[in-house]
């Protein structure tokens, strides 16, 4: 592993070390770019991983101090569920890859102006990003592209799959999968454990903790400091960053020197670092004079269906999410609401299962059904939710952290929208359980949010947000957003597989502008 | 430290037959003596009692003896051990929900003590002891065989020649 002097500003500095800062990493350094990845978290191996949901839960979740209100207010102990570690929130996903759909990228256009909501299209079309999105699922290694298998479904998978064909649907599949159907990569084929969540015990499925990071590390341009909590990005006079001051493990400061800084923390971590970064120069936090920074939070319009079949499914068996009913993702407003939603195959551990499948329930009746566990069936909706200007990352500054700095604050409501979306999703989950005969079905309100996005987002104009289609800050030409912040919309499938391809052609633009002496 | 004693009798009467049944095949109540005692450290007998008879109408399930919901009340002690005012609430809790009737809630018939719990539901006492008595209840290795979760895999390479598609009742068209 290569090591690079804190004086040395010839580097670019990578805050995160996820989906989004793993992969920048790899790209950078194997273009020949020397990069310095300072990551909160520990790291750990595969053989530190766990079949145990509250130990790993406890092991790799972020559960610094935040606060919280509106509709997310009652969730406990943290509204977000992403990850402390090296390999960020890649530990612990599920794997699931669906691209965007091209109206995605065009969701003002497509949509218009909806009340409330702060809608805009993205300042880069599904043509520019497909090229990207191919090479992501190359690097991943996505089960059902490129040629790859699909991944076999499990029961819970096959329950979901003989009520949707009942109901009507036709494109129900195992899924994109970034995890492996068929030996790829170095990396073994999937054994169908179950803890995909958990972090995958034999790594089976895509984490940059494995294969983005080491690789970078291979190339003896890569060092890799966990441990090192950034506090702030520093800036010279004429307003361009310089580099970061962060604390080591021991709590000792160092200041990182650097050419670029490049944000992915995730999305509220993210906002935060420009927000506490403010100064005489930049009195609202970095690239923030438009006060955009940490607004249009958004979490996608989620909620679960569980189903007590007649016959056993022991969901808990298998690939927890590859299981992908596509048809309700397309745009259509007869259903009374803008965009669509996926519906995914969920298990729930049960730990998990019997403490929150209904949170706050209690009592005789749902002793029974918790007994019933075997024969539970369950769905996850993801669907987009939209952009609302007032859903935003701010500074608590009542309550401070171990380093004296105001915690995060995340407000987040649902637009109307999203609740009829939901709604929707709902009697639709519903119908496909009870088409094979379900005594019960629970629809199960949001858990704390894995998909955090759009809290920098990139804009066409710098009054619309924070970066540009290369989530190049508008107004700090050396800094870059690089994590799932930069979205401009949500659009309905799950994130990491666009933060992926966005990155990778972040990494061919950083290069390119380094090489001509714009940055 | 205080000591409450559950009677051989009592535990039988609360487990019964199916989970003796259930813990020979799985193993699950391995190391659990029948001449098991609740202790508590911070807790008063009658709150114990009390504490043990609520997590019960929270989530009574016939299959667990009450050694299972014995450890929702050590929980609960610990919490007591390491913050006195929890302490307080966990002993003013209990005692209020006997209050109405004149008689300690473990005393009470099991109508009354549902009616009992119903009465303080949302209160801060009936939040703490719920949530507790659901992870600690739920969290327990011990009581997984008994639901049919078959808890880690990968110490067995996983599901796939195990059974992770063997679903055989769904219908086949």
């Amino acid at each position: 592993m290569a090591k690079f002097e804190l004086n040395n500003s010839n580097v670019v500095v990578i805050i995160g070390s996820g989906a989004g800062g793993g992969t920048l990493a790899n790209e950078l350094a194997s273009k020949g770019i020397d990069v310095v990845v300072l990551e909160a978290g520990k790291r750990y191996t595969i053989a530190d991983f766990k079949n145990d949901d509250l130990y790993m839960f406890n092991l790799i979740s972020w559960l610094d101090p935040m606060s919280q209100s509106g509709d997310i207010a009652k969730h406990r102990p943290t509204p977000l569920w992403t990850c402390k570690t090296v390999g960020g929130t890649t530990v612990h996903w599920a794997g699931n890859c669906p691209r965007f759909q091209p109206h995605e990228f065009k969701t003002r256009s497509t949509y218009g102006d909806i009340p409330g909501a702060s809608l805009i299209d993205w300042p880069l079309s599904y043509e520019d990003i497909l090229p990207y999105y191919e090479k992501a699922e190359a690097k991943m290694g996505i089960a059902g592209r490129g040629g790859r298998p699909h991944l076999p479904g499990n029961n819970n998978f096959k329950v979901m799959a003989a009520g949707a064909k009942r109901v009507g649907y036709k494109r129900v599949h195992s899924g994109y999968m970034a995890i492996n159907s068929v030996p790829y990569d170095n990396r073994p084929a999937c054994r169908q454990i179950g803890f995909c969540m958990q972090a995958c015990a034999i790594g089976a499925k895509w984490s940059t903790l494995y294969t983005e990071i080491p690789k970078a590390e291979a190339t003896l341009r890569c060092e890799v400091r966990p441990e090192s909590t950034v506090l702030k990005i520093s800036h010279d006079d004429s307003g361009r960053v310089t580099g970061v001051v962060y604390a080591d493990a021991a709590g000792t400061m160092h200041e990182q020197k650097a050419r670029i800084v490049a944000v992915a923390g995730n999305a509220v971590a993210t906002p935060m670092l420009l927000l506490q970064s403010e100064s005489g120069k930049y009195p609202n936090g970095l690239a923030n004079s438009m006060d955009q920074v940490g607004r249009y939070y958004m979490r996608h319009t989620t909620g679960s269906v569980f189903g007590i079949m007649p016959g056993p499914v022991y969901w808990n068996r298998g690939t927890q999410m590859a299981g992908l009913i596509e048809d309700e993702s397309g745009h259509a407003p007869s259903r009374g609401f803008a965009g669509g939603y996926h519906l995914e195959t969920i298990p729930l551990g049960f730990a998990v299962f019997g403490a929150v499948m209904m949170p706050g329930a209690w009592g005789e009746e749902y002793a029974r059904d918790i007994e019933k566990y075997t024969h539970f069936a369950g769905m996850w909706i993801c669907g987009e939710d939209l952009p609302q200007a007032k859903n935003r990352i701010t500074r608590d500054t009542t309550k401070k952290d171990k380093f004296g700095l105001a915690i995060p604050h995340v407000h987040y409501d649902d637009h109307v929208n999203d609740k009829r979306m939901r709604n929707h999703a709902f009697a639709q989950g519903r119908a496909i359980y009870e088409s094979l005969g379900a005594e019960k079905v629970y629809e199960a309100t949001p858990f704390a949010s894995g998909h955090n996005m759009g809290s920098c987002r990139m804009s066409e104009r710098p009054e619309d947000g924070v970066c540009n289609k290369w989530g190049q800050t508008h107004e700090i030409p050396n800094l870059f957003i690089s994590d799932g912040s930069q979205f401009s919309t949500s659009a309905a499938p799950n994130p990491t597989l666009t933060i992926v391809a966005l990155t990778i052609r972040q990494a061919d633009y950083i290069a390119d502008q380094m090489a001509k002496r714009a940055i | 430290m205080i000591s409450l004693d559950i009677s051989r009798r009592e535990l039988l009467l609360n487990s019964g037959l199916a989970v003796a049944t259930a813990a020979a095949i799985a193993g699950g109540l391995a190391g659990i003596d029948p001449a098991w005692a609740l202790t508590t450290k911070a807790i008063d007998p009658e709150t114990a009692r009390g504490l043990l008879g609520m997590s019960r109408v929270l989530y009574p399930h016939a299959i667990l003896s009450d050694a299972y919901y014995g450890k929702v009340v050590e929980a609960l002690d610990a919490g007591a051990a390491a913050d006195p005012a929890f302490a307080t609430m966990l002993r003013d809790g209990v005692a209020k929900l006997g209050a109405p009737y004149g008689i300690a809630f473990h005393e009470l018939s099991p109508g009354n003590r549902l009616e009992a719990v119903k009465a303080v539901e949302g209160s801060e006492f009936f939040e703490a002891v719920r949530g507790t008595t659901a992870w600690t209840l739920y969290s327990n290795p011990q009581v997984w065989p008994l639901f049919g979760y078959q808890g880690p895999s990968v110490e067995y390479g996983g599901y796939l020649e195990r059974g992770f598609d063997d679903i055989a009742w769904l219908p086949k068209e």
